[in-house]
C-alpha cells in the first residue's frame, strides 16, 4: 500500500502543492560573490570544521562544498559523527572550530532571528525521529510551518490554516501515511513515524533537507519508496539533499557524491560513479 | 576448607563509633526537648480511654450531619477551587523556573529559590496571613491553598519538563520554530501526563490542607473541629474527624483511578 501512494504522488502533488504556495514555484534565487564562480551555487559550505565534547574530538579539519540540487550520502561507522556533523551544519549545536555556511549565510555565526529564518528554509529528518507523543500525526506535520509561521496557529491541526492542514495532508500522503493523520504519534510502528518525520520535514518546502538514516526503520521497500521520493525532490524541485546510510547500495544509487567520515577526518569526498562497493567498504575498517 | 567470605560484623572505626555516639545523643537530647515522660505515656492509655468512651458514639444526630455535611461541601470547595487556580497558575511559573528552557540560569534560581520559600511556610501560616490581607473566611482559605499549591506545583512542573525527552524540542528547533513555540508543541505536551500526575497529588494535598484550615478561622470543616473540642463536644468532634477521613481516603482513590485512566494507556 504505501508504495502505491508515494509513487503515484510524488508526480501529482508537486502542481497540487505549488497552487497552496505560489512562491514555491519561483526560481530560487542563485547566489552571488564568492561563489558565482562555480557552474552551480553552493548551498553548503563547511570549512575545517572540528567538533569536540568536553575533551573528546569527534572529527576536525572537515571540509566541503556541495552544489544546489545535489544528493549528497554521508557515510561512516557507528560514532564516527555523522548526526553531529548534521547538528553542526544546522546550527543546532556550535562548532568548535571553523565555520559552516548555509545558504549563503554563516550559520556558526548566525543568532536569534536571522538563524532561525535559515533553519526554516531547511529541513531535518532525525536519527530517532523525534515525533511529540500524544499529538496527532497530522499536528505533528503542521509543527513543520513553525520556522516560517510562527504562532498558535500551528501549534496543532485544529487550529492550523486551511493551506497547512491541506499541505500536510499532501506530505503524509507522500509517505503512504493519509489514513494516519489522526493517530496519536506514540501509537506508531518505528517505520510510520520514521516517515511522519519525513513528512514533517518536507512539509514547508525546504530548500536544503537533512535525513539522518531516513531508512533506517524502513522495510526494503518503504525504504525504496522514500529514497525515489528525496531523489524527485532533488530532480524536480532543485532540493539539496544530504543523508545518512549504512546501506552502501543506496548510498551509491541515490548519491550523486559521497562523502566519508572515518577516524576523525573527512576520509572521502568523491562522486558516486567513480566509487564502488568495496571503497566505501574501507570506511568502516 | 577455608571460609573466604567477609565477616558479618566490621569493627566499627574509631571515627563512625564517635559519629554513632553523637547521634544518639541528639536522638535522646531531641526527646529530652519534646517533653518526653514515661510517666505521660504509661498513664495516657486510660485517658484515651475516657475520651474514647465520651466521644463514642459520634453524633449522628440528622441536623448535625447536615449542617456538618455543608462544611465539608465548602471545604471541597475550597479545595478544589484553590488547587485548580495554583495549578493554572503554576505552568508560567514553572516555564521560568525549569533549566535550559526559557529563561537564564539567574532567573531560575530566583524562581526556584520563591517557590522554596513559599513551601517552607506551611499552609496554615498562609491562612492567617489571608485571614488578615481579607478577612475571615472561606476565601482566606482558598488563597492560602493557592500559594500552597503554587510551591509545590511551580517546582515539579519545572522538574518535570526538564526531564522530558528533548529530542523532539531539537527537531522543532531544527524548524525555525521559536522557543516558545518549541516549550508549547514538545516540552509541555511530553510533559503532560506527569503535569497531570502532579496535579492530581496537588488536589489530594489542597483537601487535606483545607480541613483544617476552619482553626484559623479560614474556612471549612476545622472549625466545627475547634468548637466541638472547645465545648468538650466529643461527639460532635468524633463525626468531624470521621468524615474527614472518609474524605480524604475518598479523595485518594479518586485521584489514584483518574491518574490511570488518564495517563495508564501511556504503557
Ligand atoms: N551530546 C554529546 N555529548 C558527548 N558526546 C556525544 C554527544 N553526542 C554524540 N556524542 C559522541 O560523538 C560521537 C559521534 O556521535 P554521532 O551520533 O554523531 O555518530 P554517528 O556517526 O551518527 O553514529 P551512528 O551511525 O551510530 O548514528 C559518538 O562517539 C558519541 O558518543
Ligand atoms: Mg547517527
Amino acid at each position: 500500500m504505501p508504495t502505491r501512494a508515494i509513487l503515484s504522488s510524488t508526480t501529482s502533488s508537486v502542481t497540487d502543492l505549488d497552487l497552496i504556495d505560489p512562491a514555491a514555484r519561483q526560481a530560487r534565487p542563485v547566489a552571488t560573490g564568492a561563489h558565482s564562480a562555480l557552474v552551480s551555487p553552493v548551498d553548503i559550505e563547511a570549512r575545517e570544521v572540528a567538533k569536540t565534547f568536553g575533551d573528546t574530538a569527534i572529527f576536525d579539519g572537515v571540509s566541503f562544498r556541495l552544489a544546489r540540487g545535489e544528493a549528497v550520502a554521508l557515510v561512516g561507522a557507528n560514532g564516527a559523527g555523522k548526526s553531529t556533523l548534521l547538528r553542526c551544519l544546522m546550527g543546532l549545536i556550535p562548532v568548535s572550530a571553523g565555520s559552516v555556511h548555509l545558504l549563503g549565510e554563516e550559520t556558526s555565526a548566525a543568532q536569534g532571528t536571522a538563524l532561525r529564518s535559515l533553519r526554516a528554509q531547511v529541513g531535518l529528518v532525525s536519527q530517532k525521529h523525534n515525533l511529540v507523543p500524544r499529538l496527532s500525526v497530522l499536528s505533528n506535520v503542521v509543527h513543520g510551518f513553525l520556522g516560517k509561521s510562527p504562532g498558535l496557529r500551528h501549534w496543532s491541526h485544529m487550529l492550523a490554516p486551511d493551506a497547512s492542514r491541506s499541505a500536510a495532508m499532501h506530505a503524509l500522503e507522500k509517505v503512504g501515511l493519509a489514513d494516519f493523520a489522526t493517530r496519536r504519534a506514540d501509537r506508531l510502528s518505528g517505520g510510520q513515524s520514521q516517515r511522519v518525520a519525513i513528512a514533517r520535514a518536507i512539509v514547508s518546502r525546504p530548500k536544503v533537507l537533512f535525513a539522518d538514516e531516513p531508512c533506517a526503520s524502513l522495510d526494503p521497500s518503504a525504504g525504496e519508496d522514500v529514497m525515489e521520493l528525496f531523489f524527485r525532490l532533488v530532480k524536480d524541485e532543485g532540493v539539496t539533499v544530504v543523508f545518512t546510510s549504512h546501506n552502501i547500495e543506496h548510498a551509491l544509487r541515490f548519491g550523486d557524491r559521497i562523502l566519508g567520515l572515518s577516524n576523525g577526518k573527512l576520509q572521502l569526498d568523491a562522486t558516486a560513479a567513480s566509487l564502488s562497493p568495496s571503497d566505501l567498504r574501507g570506511l568502516y575498517d | 576448607m577455608t571460609d573466604l567470605s567477609p565477616a558479618r560484623l566490621e569493627r566499627p572505626s574509631a571515627v563512625s563509633f564517635l559519629g554513632y555516639t553523637l547521634g544518639l545523643v541528639i536522638v535522646f537530647w531531641c526527646l529530652a526537648g519534646a517533653g518526653f515522660s514515661i510517666d505521660k505515656v504509661m498513664s495516657s492509655p486510660p485517658r484515651f480511654a475516657d475520651f474514647a468512651s465520651r466521644a463514642f458514639p459520634p453524633n449522628m444526630d440528622p441536623q448535625v450531619l447536615a449542617r456538618l455535611g455543608w462544611k465539608m461541601v465548602e471545604t471541597l470547595q475550597i479545595a478544589v477551587a484553590g488547587a485548580v487556580i495554583g495549578v493554572i497558575l503554576s505552568v508560567p511559573i514553572a516555564l521560568v523556573a525549569a533549566r535550559g528552557l526559557i529563561a537564564g540560569p539567574a532567573v531560575n534560581q530566583i524562581v526556584r529559590t520563591l517557590l522554596g520559600f513559599i513551601r517552607a511556610v506551611p499552609e496554615i501560616a498562609w491562612a492567617l496571613v489571608f485571614v488578615v490581607a481579607v478577612g475571615l473566611g472561606p476565601f482566606a482559605g482558598m488563597l492560602a491553598i493557592v500559594v500552597d499549591t503554587i510551591g509545590f506545583c511551580g517546582r515539579f512542573f519545572a522538574d518535570d519538563m526538564e526531564g522530558t525527552d528533548k529530542g523532539p524540542a531539537e527537531s522543532l528547533t531544527a524548524t525555525g520554530a521559536r522557543k516558545i513555540d518549541v516549550v508549547a508543541c514538545a516540552t509541555i505536551p511530553a510533559a503532560m501526563p506527569a503535569f497531570i500526575s502532579t496535579g492530581l497529588f496537588a488536589l489530594e494535598k489542597a483537601v487535606r490542607s483545607s480541613t483544617i484550615l476552619g482553626l484559623v478561622g479560614a474556612g471549612g470543616i476545622g472549625i466545627e473541629l475547634k468548637v466541638g473540642f472547645d465545648l468538650f463536644d466529643y461527639p460532635t468532634a468524633m463525626t468531624v474527624i470521621l468524615m474527614i477521613a472518609v474524605v480524604v481516603i475518598a479523595i485518594e482513590q479518586l485521584s489514584g483511578w483518574a491518574r490511570i485512566r488518564i495517563i495508564g494507556d501511556q504503557q
